[in-house]
Formats: structure tokens, C-alpha cells, sequence
């Protein structure tokens, strides 16, 4: 029965997506700046004149399959060889590639020259999210996909999709118009790689080196890419989200992003209630724990452990706090101390102990974490 | 050649153990040979399967049949498989079976040196399915880091069964330097009087080179997985960044390896369709010494050409422009094999029988992963192919349509010299065009996703890549139930009940010392060496 209702849902999805076949996309999109411009130049370039040989060596293959057949009584020829044949098809092929070479070694340059640039944004990639921080401003936020449930397998075929599906974060990138940017790469875990195909911009962030790139657009508007480095589990769940603003829209975002900061700091010396905890807390389990330990806090079977009714949430405070800020070493789980500011612990450690029944009771204020640093 | 001296009775040309004992104790090289052809085409439906699981769960967007983390071990044990346990194994066996036959020897150099190579396979891919098999049962994880295995992905963050895995790697690599040791042995010393390096066959040459090129690479492979053993046992930092490691020298060190095993796996695909379109064309192989040249320029250039599987990593310019031009430069003797196969074809006498339409399909199909990879040369383009789908598409073409269709050209080849019996034609050419429309269904639309933005290894995928991800998903399933029509033919032809009996020579155009002895190949092919003039 379960797999009859599958069968239609697969149906009915083939035949819906019928009305969407005019949005499919073939070929490389030019981008929208000047080395993803190049880039598709000389993409389009090199895949032409492949075209072109492919059609003279094929058409005399073709020729030759259709008219030396011995069904047609076509008797072989006794040549087996041609020096001076031999000796051209050598050398046009070099000078073919030296027509290659020449643009795409312009382009390759323009995309290493990093120098003089207007503004530094540092990308930290993290299992699995990214953390951006604006050199000399200030600001610095992670950013973390947003699509709802993206990450449990579901037959039912039901799973709403918006055209942004996987390709949704909580906190976008923003960067003023017609700016050199320029980016530096590192990782905190695994190599990742940050690609936004309409700038041309693929980068491993690698950890222990810092790597760099640069983009510059004139074109304001919202642009997207993934991680593409196989990254473990949730590689496939780490989208990256662009904005370019005109100047005065980017300053905007500035002066908001700098009022949040002030506010959390003021916050950070009160007294939360057990609501109130449980209530944070539950947001930064969802943004920062569930990817691994899921939702149901039940983790996957001999890959995460699980914290329902495990003692590591219900005994020792203290040790659950440390592993939470430092971290276990040589394994996937990460040391939240230096992500997290103190009310996002407490508020989490909270939740953990007394969500999915663990009912502990135990509060733990911002003040405790502060102290257990 | 049926003339045979008999000077001690276990010379005699079909004395041979009966039962299990034949298979299990054997040193003779048809043996060993018939083995590792069966282990790779088991091995063939074991990763067959595998990409089954990865094409249903893409086949729309959403998670439907498997978890990420499961569907990770899924991507690398397919890679695993197929290269190391299917391309690999096949022209081992090849190889094993041919070279002997073509060179007018009576078996390998090193017989027991070649039972033990074979023998070492069937355990270490032992080990490797365990760990999956382990998985299902909710035992651990597979491998779960692609088959290119980068630290630390596959060191500080991979799986226990990561030292299986390195366990693994090591019996195939001990595995693959005694067959090429094996076969330069053989190829040195027990040619036919007046067989002189350039009358040997294509093939035997093309092997030759391959063999040099396993030498010279798999220490490298092992190299590697020693530093990832000591790494994540041991205590050593080579590749942790945390302990003054370089998590960019595995690259380094897995490239240098990995780019000589691509022309590992295609050079004795060259020989082959070298050996089969002269053939049925009827016509000698046009330009004989430039093909020996071209083989052996592709070798030279795949030592100097290993970054280009890394410009994303952050290398200086002037080392993104070197490997650049000097990947660019392999496109010239390419593009010479190509041509000099054309020219074969150009005034022959062909007709089509199933192994030259296989070779005519490697020939186009080839060609179009060879483009794909010209393409992927060019450092600013790279930049947007790499890690999508459209490098899936490149190497699936070079690899399925291009390793694998010459490995089914050269069993259909030589099937009748091995059983004595034709092969089904009719059989056969439905396989060839089965396979070859859903292949193209399955792997052409890659081209597509990846140049629209889809990157590899991702079990979900955004709306905008369904239909062509729908489309490649029919096409693997169809591509992969077709493979049954050819081993129903192979087990057909064995039995040989229901089929014609094969002529010595067998193909019309057939020339070379294994067309002269009988059909089936007595166990030892040339007991008094042929003079070749």
C-alpha cells in the first residue's frame, strides 16, 4: 500500500513538472562579474571549437561507416600510414591550443590579482555552516541553512519546496555595490569550498591556510551557491547567500547589525527565567545541534550519539557544559565556546536537560557559563 | 602449432586439476585470467547496485529512500569499486588471458606470483563490502569520504572503518605491482623468436606502458594511506593542520597517484580498440609506431599534469598556468589515437559485428569525454566545473563509455578463442544498443545540471535540476538491468549448447599468433615458441 502511494506520488510529480520544463538551464550562466563573464567566455569558446573538430572527425567517421562497409563490396585499401598527414594532424592541434591558451591566461590573472581591494570579509567554514566576519567592522554572524526538515528522509513525497529549496540561510552576506570585496578562506573542521557560480568564485576553505578570492559586481541583488567539497554527512545542506545592497542600503544593514550586537551584550548579565531559557534555547538547538543529534535529540545510531535520557545531559552540569564549549577532540564535535556567546549556552544547556522528557529541572544562568570558562 | 613435444608428462598441453582445486590452487594464466574477468564482472553489479541507490534517491528532489550520512558511503564505494574492483580486475584479466597468447608464450613469467595477486582481490574487496555490510546492520559507518578520501575528512573525522579501508587499499595495491611486475616479465622475456618490441601487438604494448605506470604509482597510493594510518593510530600530524600537518600535501600525494591511474584504466582500452577495429575493417592498423609514441607521450604527460585536479585549492598562478598548458598538451597525442583509428576505418572493408560496434561506441563517446576534459583544463572555467556534475559527466564518459564499452569490445572479441564457441549476434547487438541510448540518457543530461550549478556528492538537490535528474535516473536503471543481456550471453556462449562452433581464426580480418592456435586456447597456448617473421 505504502509503496502504491509512493508510485503515484512519483506519478504525479513527473507530471507536474511537465509545466516547469520551460525554467531548465543547459548551459553556463554568464554571471555577473568580470571573471565569471571570462569564465563563461572562454567556457563557451573552447566548448565550440570542440564542437567543430568533433564534426570533421566524426562526419569522416560517420562517412567512412556508411560508405567503406564490405556489404557494399568496398575492398580495403593496403595504406597504413602517412608521415606528412601524420605531422599536420600534430602540429594543428598545438596551434588550436595556443587560441585557448592566450584568453584564458588573461582571465586567470584578473581573478588572482586580489590588490587593491575596498573591504576584507573573513569566511570560516564550519560542519556545517558558515561563519563571516567583516575585517575592521565589527560584524560577525554564522550562517545557517533554513529550509524546514531538509535533513530526514521522507516517502511521502509531501516535502514543500520553494524555488529557494536548500538554497536558504538565516543570516545573508550583505556587501555594498560596485565594491572590491575580497575574501579570505579558512576552515575550523574539513576542507569546504564556498562557490557562488555568478561571481566565478570557488574556493576551498582549508583548514590551517587561509586562502583568497575577490568579487566585484555592479549588479545589486540576491545570489546563491552550496558548499562543493565533500564535507561529511550535511554536505549537501550548507548553502551560501549573497546580497549586494546600493551604498546606502548597506549602511543600513551596518547600523542594525551594530544595534543587535549592543543589545545582546546588555542582555548577558540578567537573570533568565526557565521559559525564557527553554524558549532560546530551543532556537539554538535547532540552528546548531539538530543537524547532528536531530531534532528528536535521538542523534543517528552509532554515527551521533543521542542526548534523550543519555547521562551526559542529565548528570554532571559541569561536564556538560564543558563538552559543549570544548568541544571532544577528534570527533565531530565542534567546541561551541568561541561560536556562542554565554546566553546561548546557558539556554541550550538548559533545553538539553529538560527537553524530550529529561526533565531535570536544572536552570543554568549566562553567569554560570562565564564562570565555567 | 598443435604439434607438441611431450618431454615430461605434465607438460601435456590440457593436464589440469578438476573440480574446486583447479580454480583454487591454479597458476595457469588462462585460469587466473577467467577468474579476475569474474570477479570484475561481480564486482561490476555489486557497484552497479550501488549507483542504483545514489540515482533513486536523486531521482527528485527530498530526501525519499536513504540518509545522507548512508548515501555518502553509497558515492564512495561505488568510486572504490569500480575503479579498483571492476576497471582494473578486467584488464588484469585481459592481460592475463592475451599477452601470453599474443606473444607466443606458453603462460606468464611468474605463475605463482600471479595466483597470489589474484587472490589478494577477493579479500580486500572482502573487507571492503563488510564495512557496508556492517553499516546496514547499524554497526558503524562505511567509508563515507569519496573515493579520493581527503584528510581530514578521512582522518580525523572518518569512521572506524577507515583502517579497514587502508587495509584494504594496501592488499589492492600489493595486488596490482605483482601484475605489472608479472606482465613486464612476461613481455621482456618470452616473446616469440623475431618478435621485436615494435611488431608486438597494441594491446601488449599498450600494457606494457600501463604496467611501468602501476609500478611507478601505487607505492604512491600506499604512501599515502601509511600517513593516513599513522595519522589517526599513531599519533603523526602529516595532514592535521593542528599538529603542523599539511592538509593539502594529501592532494598532493593522492593526485600524483590518482592522475596516472586514469591512464592506468584507459591506455589498455586504447590497446584494445587497437587490436579490434584493424580487424573488422580488414585493414592494418594505420600508423602503427605513432600509436606506440602517442601511448607512451600520454604516460610521460600524466606524471606532470596532477594539480589540475586541485585549482581550487589555492596554488600560486604560476602553478595554475603550468598544469594548465601541460594538461592542454594531452589533447595532442589524444587526438593522434583518435585520428590514426579514423584512418584505420577510412577505405577498409568494415562490417559491424558486436565488438567493433563497442569499439565504434568507445570512439565516439571517448572522444566526447575527451573534449569535456579539454574543456576542464582551462583554469577559469574549471573554477566552475569543478566539484558539479559536469565533472561527473567527463569521467563517467571516459570511464563507463570509454574503460568499460573497450572491456566489452574485447569479451566479445575474444570470447570465442576462450570457449571455442560464437557468442549470440543478435544478443550482442541489443546489448550495444540498449546500452548505449541509456547511457547517454543517463550521463548527458550531467552536463547540464553541473554547468547550471549542481555540485556532486549531494544527496538533495534545489528544484531547478529535476527533470534532468529524473531523466538520468531512467537511463541507470535501464543501463544497469541491460548488463544482464551480456551476462546471459557470456553464460550462454560457455555453455555453448545452443551456439556455433568457433574457427580457429574466428574473425575474417584476424590477424596475430592467438588467432593461429585452436579455439577454445589449450591450456598452455605455445608449448614450442611460433616464429613470428
Amino acid at each position: 500500500m505504502r509503496a502504491a502511494i509512493r508510485v503515484a506520488g512519483f506519478i504525479s510529480l513527473i507530471l507536474s513538472s511537465g509545466q516547469s520544463l520551460a525554467e531548465y538551464q543547459l548551459d553556463m550562466r554568464p554571471g555577473v562579474t568580470s571573471f565569471s563573464q571570462g569564465a563563461y567566455e572562454i567556457h563557451t569558446l573552447v566548448m565550440w571549437i570542440s564542437v567543430v573538430i568533433a564534426i570533421v572527425v566524426f562526419g569522416a567517421m560517420t562517412y567512412a561507416i556508411i560508405n567503406h562497409r564490405k556489404s557494399k563490396g568496398h575492398k580495403p585499401a593496403s595504406f597504413d600510414d602517412n608521415l606528412k598527414l601524420e605531422i599536420l594532424w600534430t602540429i594543428v592541434p598545438f596551434i588550436i591550443l595556443g587560441f585557448m591558451a592566450v584568453p584564458a591566461t588573461k582571465v586567470l590573472l584578473d581573478m588572482e590579482d586580489v590588490s587593491n581591494s575596498d573591504m576584507s570579509i573573513k569566511v570560516t567554514a564550519y560542519q556545517w555552516k558558515w561563519h563571516y566576519d567583516y575585517l575592521g567592522e565589527d560584524i560577525s554572524f554564522f550562517s545557517n541553512i533554513t529550509t524546514p526538515d531538509s535533513l530526514s528522509v521522507d516517502t511521502s513525497c509531501n516535502v514543500e519546496m520553494d524555488e529557494n529549496y536548500l538554497l536558504d540561510v538565516d543570516n545573508r552576506v550583505v556587501v555594498p555595490v560596485n565594491k572590491k570585496i575580497r575574501l579570505l578562506f579558512t576552515s575550523n573542521d574539513v576542507i569546504h569550498a564556498w562557490w557562488i557560480p555568478a561571481f566565478g568564485v570557488k574556493k576551498d576553505a582549508i583548514p590551517g591556510f587561509i586562502n583568497e578570492s575577490w568579487f566585484k559586481t555592479d549588479k545589486p541583488g540576491v545570489y546563491r551557491g552550496q558548499c562543493a567539497e565533500l564535507c561529511g554527512t550535511n554536505h549537501g545542506f550548507m548553502p551560501i547567500v549573497v546580497e549586494v545592497k546600493s551604498e546606502e542600503d548597506y549602511a543600513a544593514w551596518v547600523g542594525i547589525q551594530k544595534a543587535a550586537a549592543a543589545e545582546a551584550a546588555a542582555s548577558a548579565g540578567k537573570t533568565w527565567t526557565m521559559d525564557e531559557l527553554m524558549a532560546h534555547g530551543e532556537k539554538v538547538y535547532a540552528t546548531n545541534c539538530a543537524a547532528c543529534h536531530q531534532t528528536s535529540g535521538e542523534g543517528i545510531p552509532n554515527v551521533f550519539p543521542g542526548l534523550k535520557g543519555t547521562p551526559i545531559v542529565t548528570g554532571d552540569i559541569a561536564k556538560h557544559i564543558e563538552i559543549v564549549v570544548k568541544g571532544v577532540p577528534g570527533t565531530a564535535m565542534q567546541a561551541f565556546g568561541g561560536q556562542l556567546n554565554d546566553a546561548d549556552i546557558a539556554a541550550l544547556v538548559t533545553y538539553e536537560r529538560n527537553a524530550w522528557e529529561n526533565n531535570t529541572g536544572d536552570i543554568v544562568q549566562p553567569s554560570d557559563i562565564k564562570a565555567a570558562r | 602449432m598443435s604439434a607438441v613435444i611431450e618431454e615430461h608428462h605434465d607438460d601435456h598441453h590440457d593436464h589440469k586439476p578438476t573440480g574446486i582445486g583447479r580454480w583454487l590452487f591454479s597458476t595457469n594464466h588462462k585460469d587466473i585470467g577467467t577468474m579476475y574477468l569474474w570477479f570484475s564482472f561481480t564486482m561490476l553489479f555489486i557497484g552497479g547496485a550501488l549507483a542504483l541507490v545514489i540515482r533513486a534517491e536523486l531521482f527528485q528532489p527530498g530526501l525519499q529512500f536513504v540518509e545522507p550520512e548512508f548515501f555518502n558511503q553509497m558515492t564512495t564505494l561505488h568510486g572504490l569499486i569500480m575503479v579498483f574492483g571492476v576497471i582494473m580486475p578486467a584488464f588484469v584479466g585481459l592481460a592475463n588471458w592475451m599477452v601470453p597468447m599474443m606473444i607466443g608464450a606458453p603462460d606468464m613469467a611468474l605463475p605463482r606470483m600471479n595466483h597470489w595477486s589474484f587472490w589478494l582481490l577477493p579479500g580486500a574487496f572482502g573487507l571492503l563490502i563488510e564495512s557496508l555490510i556492517m553499516s546496514m546492520m547499524g554497526m558503524g559507518s562505511a567509508p563515507n569520504f569519496g573515493w579520493t578520501f581527503y584528510a581530514p575528512l578521512s582522518t580525523t573525522y572518518g569512521p572506524d572503518s577507515t583502517d579497514f579501508f587502508i587495509f584494504s587499499v594496501h592488499m589492492m595495491g600489493i595486488s596490482s605491482i605483482m601484475g605489472a611486475i608479472n606482465i613486464i616479465a612476461t613481455i621482456m622475456n618470452m616473446r616469440a623468436p623475431g618478435m621485436t618490441y615494435m611488431k608486438m601487438p597494441i594491446f601488449v604494448w599498450t600494457w606494457f606502458i600501463t604496467a611501468y605506470l602501476l609500478i611507478a604509482v601505487m607505492p604512491v597510493l600506499a604512501t599515502a594511506v601509511t600517513m593516513m594510518l599513522t595519522d589517526r593510530n599513531f599519533g603523526t600530524s602529516f595532514f592535521d593542520a593542528a599538529g603542523g600537518g599539511d592538509p593539502v600535501l594529501f592532494q598532493h600525494v593522492f593526485w600524483f597517484f590518482g592522475h596516472p591511474e586514469v591512464y592506468i584504466m584507459i591506455l589498455p582500452a586504447f590497446g584494445i580498440i587497437s587490436q579490434v577495429v584493424p580487424t573488422f575493417a580488414r585493414k592494418k592498423i594505420f600508423g602503427y609506431s605513432s600509436m606506440v609514441y602517442a601511448t607512451s607521450s600520454i604516460a610521460f604527460l600524466s606524471f606532470i599534469v596532477w594539480a589540475h585536479h586541485m585549482f581550487t585549492t589555492g596554488m600560486p598562478v604560476a602553478t595554475e598556468l603550468f598544469f594548465m598548458y601541460a594538461t592542454m598538451l594531452i589533447a595532442v597525442p589524444t587526438g593522434v589515437k583518435v585520428f590514426n583509428w579514423v584512418s584505420t576505418m577510412w577505405k577498409g572493408s568494415m562490417t559491424f559485428e558486436t565488438p567493433m560496434l563497442f569499439a565504434i561506441g568507445f570512439i565516439f563517446m571517448f572522444s566526447i569525454g575527451g573534449f569535456t576534459g579539454l574543456m576542464l583544463s582551462i583554469v577559469p572555467a574549471d573554477f566552475q566545473y569543478h566539484d558539479t556534475y559536469f565533472v561527473v559527466a567527463h569521467f563517467h564518459y571516459v570511464l563507463v563509455t570509454g574503460a568499460l564499452y573497450a572491456i566489452y569490445s574485447a569479451v566479445y572479441f575474444w570470447l570465442p578463442k576462450w570457449t571455442g564457441n560464437m557468442y549470440d549476434e543478435k544478443l550482442g547487438k541489443v546489448h550495444f544498443w540498449v546500452s548505449t541510448i541509456s547511457v547517454n540518457v543517463l550521463f548527458f543530461p550531467m552536463h547540464f545540471v553541473g554547468l547550471a550549478g549542481m555540485p556532486r556528492r549531494i544527496p538533495d538537490y534545489n528544484m531547478q535540476f529535476a527533470e534532468f535528474n529524473q531523466m538520468a535516473t531512467i537511463g541507470a536503471f535501464v543501463f544497469g538491468f541491460s548488463q544482464l543481456i551480456l551476462l546471459w550471453n557470456v553464460v550462454k556462449t560457455i555453455r555453448g549448447r545452443s551456439t556455433v562452433k568457433a574457427t580457429d581464426q574466428v574473425w575474417e580480418g584476424a590477424e596475430g599468433l592467438e588467432w593461429t592456435i585452436p579455439s577454445p586456447a589449450p591450456f598452455h597456448s605455445f608449448t614450442t615458441p611460433p616464429t613470428v617473421k
